[in-house]
């Protein structure tokens, strides 16, 4: 089943047309990942699945994109969509509150206000994120103080807090070193039977690790979107070969 | 960009052709080795499959550094995991040139009336490892193709080989040890042309990402 059709999408920034003419069906509860060289619109796509875009000044879309058949770009309460489409971004960005605070934010906002409600939330989601065993002595602690994959992870339990459909992932591993890139990997993976998730990444290995699906952008155009096994042994098009070979890019 | 990389890819290519080349002088030899009741020239043979097997332990070390350094995908990593295969077949066609040359150290078979058919089927496999390597060089599928195809010829002479042992045995009995070691001259050789056909269909994955069992 796919969690997302897009249709002929076209999305420009004032006259620059930073994706053109996509048409995708990203599989529900499976990986997908996004890869490509800088400014091929990945990350301009992954965007445009929670209607980040929208925030940007001079951006326009055309086309459709559906969320288990529904418009997002119709008549879709953005705070809604947001609240089934959570993100994760490359630089951990936890607020500067306690860790505790972090993962209940979204939930308040949401108008929760029970104090049992909010700590079986913040239990269960530092618990899916791997999280809980190091911080469950200092959840009152400020999240500043946690290393960057631990940070990471946070986000991944703040994003987890409001229990969306779908993760999107925008490199959520390059700033991190490898064993806290490895517990993420874990993670995603394990998150996969709950949750959709698409990621950006440029690391091809990450791709091949954890993805099902993998798409290559270049220059705003999806070149190939393929199972990621078949992707990288023994890619359809040549652009993607030149590409994940290193010949250019 | 990749131009470590390329370099790399280029000398594990040459390797791979030097060890080509020695698989195929080997056969050569050995056959020769026979057919003149040459006893030098098949401890020369039996020399080489040490060197056969060092080439193979140099290769895998190049494949296994590539792997390591390149993390390879795509034609790249079809490319190297078709060598890591192919350097075994080419171990073996090695090990096997070398048994046929270790049989001409204690017998004479110079004078064997197979050795016309056994001279065909050395022609026919040397014919075989000689064309799969090119196959690879040259990235030449049809090739690769006729390679598997041929071993149907390399298997005939191998039933005409054994047929006309048949006869000596029933007709000569005398000579009951003199065939044996000839028939297993040509399973050896047979045996050559089966590991020709195992490197041909690794070309043909490398090409085309399929891996064709016939």
């Amino acid at each position: 089943m796919n969690k997302f059709q897009i249709k002929n999408l076209n999305l420009y920034y004032e006259a620059f047309q930073a994706l053109k003419n996509v048409n995708m069906n990203i599989p529900a509860n499976e990986i997908t990942a996004f890869i490509g060289p800088s400014g091929c619109g990945k990350s301009t796509l992954l965007k445009t699945l929670n209607r980040m875009n929208d925030l940007i000044e001079g951006c326009r879309i055309e086309g459709t994109v559906l969320m288990d058949g529904i418009d997002i770009y119709g008549s879709l309460d953005v705070n809604l969509l947001r609240k089934h489409v959570g993100m994760v971004f490359q630089k951990p960005n936890p607020f500067p509150m306690s860790i505790y605070d972090n993962i209940a934010y979204g939930p308040r906002t949401h108008g929760i206000r029970s104090k049992a409600m909010l700590d079986e939330i913040v239990e269960r989601s530092l618990i899916d994120a791997a999280i809980m065993e190091e911080v469950k002595d200092r959840l009152k602690k400020n999240a500043l103080d946690l290393s960057g994959g631990q940070q990471q992870r946070l986000c991944i339990a703040r994003a987890l807090a409001i229990e969306p459909e779908v993760l999107l992932m925008d490199e959520p591993t390059s700033a991190l070193d490898p064993v806290s890139t490895s517990k993420i990997e874990d993670l995603v993976l394990d998150l996969k039977s709950k949750y959709t998730i698409i990621i950006v990444t440029h690391n091809m290995q990450q791709a091949t690790r954890i993805s099902d699906k993998t798409a290559f952008f270049l220059l705003g155009e999806v070149i190939e979107m393929n199972d990621t096994e078949k992707l990288f042994s023994n890619p359809d098009d040549k652009k993607t070969e030149n590409y994940i070979t290193g010949r250019f890019g | 960009m990749r131009n470590k990389f390329e370099t790399q890819l280029d000398l594990l290519n040459n390797s791979l052709i030097s060890m080509g080349a020695l698989c195929e002088n080997s056969i050569a030899n050995a056959v020769k080795a026979l057919q003149n009741n040459d006893l030098i020239l098949a401890r020369d043979v039996m020399e080489s499959v040490k060197e056969i097997n060092q080439k193979e332990k140099d290769i895998e070390s190049q494949c296994l550094r590539l792997i390591l350094q390149q993390q390879p995908v795509a034609s790249d990593l079809r490319l190297i995991s078709s060598i890591l295969k192919m350097i075994t077949d080419m171990d073996r066609i090695g090990v096997q040139a070398g048994d046929i040359a270790e049989i001409v150290t204690y017998t004479d078979l110079s004078a064997s009336k197979d050795s016309t058919h056994i001279a065909d089927m050395s022609e026919a496999t040397i014919k075989m490892v000689s064309e799969s390597i090119d196959a690879f060089v040259k990235r030449d599928l049809d090739l690769a193709h006729r390679v598997i195809k041929y071993d149907d010829v390399v298997d005939d002479l191998f039933t005409k080989v054994k047929n006309g042992i048949v006869s000596l045995i029933v007709d000569d009995k005398k000579h009951g040890e003199q065939a044996v070691d000839t028939l297993m001259i040509a399973k050896y050789l047979e045996r050559i042309g089966d590991h020709a056909t195992n490197i041909a269909e690794w070309v043909v994955f490398s090409i085309t990402g399929t891996h064709v069992k016939v």
